[in-house]
């Protein structure tokens, strides 16, 4: 292993763990930072450190937008494939904003983007960035439109102008926020390389001609400034559409496998472009195809995108989509199986059943939970797979949740010896009565349905 | 311009001993071929000039490259010197070329094959990923089935509306499916055949397939109940009554009698779907012994498991990606057409529920939304992993997941005023006022 030799070979165990070696393939994963190898930063492993860290880096080039703690990663990936490690800094999603807006508007849609948030396995998702569209082409407008949006919220900035003047008006307001440039092209190129060089920001670069883009690329990081965006152009329709697609591709395969670095950096895509053909009155359209695109690029290697809608449709399958595909793969499918308490449960609190899948299990557990429901949940093993899927393949069974309420001594739990299974588990329902001697009660076919279950069904009925 | 001596140097290399050959200077600077070197002049074996007349900067690793190998040191000064142009570079780009093919399945049969069909779709073939085209062109675009039941079912509303009046009757809602919403292939599921919903005999199921078999010209897919105990004997009947139409018959899987299933689609001449759970090995491993019942590979079509945007479709894209780029790489076992139940999608409660049962949650906006998107989603991604057959069931879903997929796979014939669009302008992009 090439780490391994670069690292002490001392097993001195300052990393928190037993060998190098162990450390080694740790870093190898990038489940550890460098930095916890202490002695690696004494003067006499200066050189082995410094070698340690360009084989460390990632394939492409990790920059950061914006402060604090909103302030978001973007590109760092290292692989083409989820499942051939993981990717890391999902893709960030911008919305923007534009300077004709009147001022309710805008601080309307600047809070809705800053504040949007849903529940998703057991946390919020948020929003990324906020991009700011030079309409007007007045840098004092502009200057004036991103005072104001930075006041307002504490995401990432997008400042979005091929103009150099009007850029540098929207950065004089904010230096201390770096905010991503956006873009320097063909023609515009040595005025913004000039400003990002002096305010020190990340860049977009655009250009839909690989050729053209690459001689940016080229140019800029020769000039120092290597916290570039690459945005090679998206076509909302046809050929274009098609073209784009295979642009995103053929950029991260030349940097990923073919070593290309002069490409090697995060990439931008602006399904925005979809209202360009539908128009602001085709609303509903125009929005599921901005999402459409969006889809594609999430999938295929975009790093940070711009988009319009902001209704809950768009954001809600955009954010999970993205949620989904920069999940670590190699985190567990399952979660332990057995009995637990939800809120403060007594006796004669409800029993729920449900299979350790984690999508599962953390989506019934967050239902019963956020709504106060103190019951028992039983989690029975099904292989981690989910409720309907384990009933049709057959690894949520009659004698597995049999063997589930022994096991787990259930019954000195609860005094009602009824059961509630899920919806989805229906089938199973008379059968599980029969070997187990419970009575069993069918759940709604979703565990956000519990509350008004409970309402008609809780507690049971005595007698039959 | 600036020259470097390295006779000036002479110490510093005497201490490294390094001897560079022209050759050695080649092979690096071969590394930069992006890079004109009409900057660059080598005299002799005593001196190297490096830098332009029109301050043309070097790539920092270029010049760190020549640095460690010829032991000198650029001037800071070059490298921050004000670029004039921009530097020429070409993109290139490799083609990825893959050893293993997809195998190519028809489904539906023609008068002239044995069949009354007026069409069949044919899926498959692949030799690249799903829409490299810049790779290897795809041969065949991704076909839609669209979903109908043999009994009046519970579906969200978005959905509901589309088929209200037809659910009583399935030869009519495959009619619809068709005619209305221009459907490529219908699926008829027998889900009334399970014994827990209303155990119709598989006689009755079978005289089903026959109704929707005459309602509709287009290549058909028969579903069972996914009663493991019940769909053999359901499945068996269906594919006898529906004799030479070479069907796809779904499914059957290792927890059932898959042997009765899949000697009952050769028999009468169809195509079966091999489904496993999210599960690689098993899908070899039910594949083998389908292989080894005499079932042709190119009746085969495998389902890996769909699973919804939110609720597992990560699980399901990787499956879907690694069975796929395996079959690429030769894995006999897996190169088989995908077949993807998108319609699952509908289980995701935002696809359906009015608002969200998290109190913290932003406002969910109207379900009617969501739902379609929820499935173009689980479509679009299921699509991009190696998806080549989608069932669905929302007509706009549908019809979005063919447009994009077309688009992706070269189709002609779209009005394209996109091509025209001069996408830069987004920025000043002003239609919403």
């Amino acid at each position: 292993m090439e780490i391994w030799g670069y690292l002490p070979g001392t097993n001195c165990g300052e990393c928190g763990e037993k060998t190098c070696l162990a450390f080694a393939s740790l870093l190898k994963e990038r489940k550890r930072k460098l930095e916890l190898c202490t002695p690696l930063f004494e003067a006499r492993y200066a050189e082995k450190r410094k070698r340690l860290a360009e084989l460390l880096a990632p394939e492409i080039r990790e920059i950061e937008i914006g402060v604090g703690a909103r302030a978001r990663k973007i590109g760092g990936e290292d692989v083409l494939y989820r499942h051939e490690l993981t990717f890391f800094n999902r893709t960030a999603l911008a919305h923007d904003v534009w300077d004709t807006m009147e001022a309710e508007a805008l601080s309307e849609r600047v809070k809705r983007i800053t504040d949007w948030r849903k529940f998703y396995v057991g946390d919020f998702l948020t929003l990324d960035a906020i991009a700011i569209r030079s309409i007007s082409g007045d840098a004092g407008r502009f200057a004036e439109c991103v005072k104001d949006v930075a006041g307002k919220t504490d995401l990432p900035l997008v400042l979005c102008s091929f103009d150099a003047k009007v850029l540098e008006a929207g950065l004089k307001e904010i230096p201390d926020r770096n905010p991503l440039v956006y873009a320097a092209d063909k023609t515009n190129w040595k005025e913004v390389l000039g400003l990002v060089k002096s305010y020190k920001v990340p860049v977009t670069l655009f250009s839909p001609d690989l050729d053209t883009l690459s001689s940016l690329a080229l140019t800029f990081s020769s000039a120092g400034v290597t916290d570039i965006v690459l945005d090679p152009g998206s076509y909302p329709m046809g050929e274009g559409l098609a073209e784009s697609f295979s642009r995103f591709i053929r950029i991260r395969r030349a940097a990923i496998l073919e070593g290309n670095k002069v490409v090697a950096y995060p990439l931008m895509a602006v399904p925005l472009t979809a209202w360009m053909v539908y128009g602001a009155e085709n609303a509903r359209e125009a929005s599921y195809w901005e999402a459409a695109i969006a889809n594609l690029f999430i999938i295929k290697y975009v790093d940070i995108m711009i988009l319009h809608s902001i209704e809950p449709h768009s954001l809600i399958a955009e954010r999970t989509l993205v949620a989904n595909i920069y999940t670590d793969p190699r985190r567990p499918v399952s979660v332990e199986p057995g009995l637990r308490e939800i809120g403060t449960p007594t006796e004669h609190s409800p029993l729920f059943l449900t299979t350790n899948f984690a999508l599962t299990y953390y989506t019934v557990e967050s239902d019963i939970s956020s709504n106060k429901i103190d019951s028992y949940l039983l989690v029975v093993d099904t292989e981690g797979i989910g409720v309907e899927a384990a009933v049709a393949g057959g690894q949520l069974n009659v004698e597995l949740i049999k063997e589930a309420l022994e096991s787990y001594k259930v019954a000195q739990k609860v005094n009602h010896k009824t059961l509630v299974i899920p919806g989805l588990a229906a089938r199973l329902s008379g059968e599980t009565e029969d070997a187990t001697g419970w009575t069993v009660l069918v759940g709604p076919r979703d565990s956000g349905r519990i509350p008004d279950w409970m309402n008609t069904n809780w507690p049971p009925k005595t007698g039959s | 311009m600036r020259t470097v001596e390295k006779k000036e140097r002479k110490e510093k290399k005497e201490k490294k001993e390094k001897r560079i050959a022209l050759a050695d200077i080649a092979k690096i600077l071969e590394k930069y071929d992006a890079l004109e070197l009409q900057d660059v002049t080598i005299k002799g074996d005593m001196e190297i000039e490096l830098g332009g007349s029109t301050g043309i900067a070097l790539p920092p690793a270029l010049i760190q490259a020549l640095q460690s190998l010829l032991g000198v040191e650029i001037p800071t000064a070059l490298r921050e010197k004000e670029i004039g142009e921009l530097l020429p570079a070409t993109f290139g780009g490799a083609k990825a070329e893959w050893a293993g093919k997809i195998e190519e399945v028809t489904i539906g049969a023609t008068s002239a094959e044995g069949g009354t069909r007026e069409t069949t779709v044919t899926i498959g073939g692949e030799k690249s990923l799903p829409f490299y085209n810049f790779d290897v062109k795809m041969l065949h675009a991704p076909v839609i089935s669209l979903d109908c039941f043999d009994m009046p079912i519970s579906l969200a509303k978005p959905v509901r509306e589309h088929y209200e009046e037809v659910m009583e009757d399935p030869g009519e809602w495959a009619k619809k499916n068709v005619r209305e919403f221009g459907a490529e292939m219908v699926t008829i599921h027998l889900i009334s055949t399970d014994p827990t919903i209303k155990d119709t005999p598989a006689r009755e199921a079978a005289k089903t397939v026959e109704d929707v078999l005459q309602a509709v010209k287009v290549p058909i897919v028969i579903g069972g109940s996914g009663n493991p105990d019940k769909d053999p004997e359901v499945l068996e009947a269906a594919a006898e009554a529906a004799e030479g139409e070479r069907c796809l018959i779904a499914s059957a899987n290792l927890n059932m009698d898959y042997e009765r299933i899949a000697k009952a689609a050769l028999k009468h001449g169809h195509v079966i779907l091999s489904w496993s759970q999210l599960d690689i090995n098993a899908q070899k491993t039910l594949n083998r012994y389908l292989f080894k019942l005499g079932v042709p590979r190119k009746d085969i079509v495998i389902d890996p498991t769909t699973a919804a945007l939110g609720y597992g479709l990560d699980y399901a894209f990787t499956n879907i990606e690694r069975m796929r780029i395996a079959a690429l790489k030769g894995d006999k076992d897996l190169a088989f057409p995908i077949s993807c139940g998108i319609t699952n999608a509908w289980g995701a409660r935002e696809a359906w529920m009015k608002n969200s049962p998290i109190k913290e949650d932003s406002d969910w906006g109207p379900s009617a939304n969501r739902g379609p998107l929820y499935e173009i989603v689980t479509g679009l991604t299921l699509g991009l992993a190696g998806g080549d057959l989608f069932m669905m069931m929302h007509p706009q879903a549908a019809c979005t997941v063919k447009k994009v997929t077309q688009m992706l796979f070269g189709a002609e014939g779209e009005e394209d005023k996109a091509q025209k669009l001069e996408i830069a302008d987004w920025i000043t992009w002003d239609g919403e006022w």
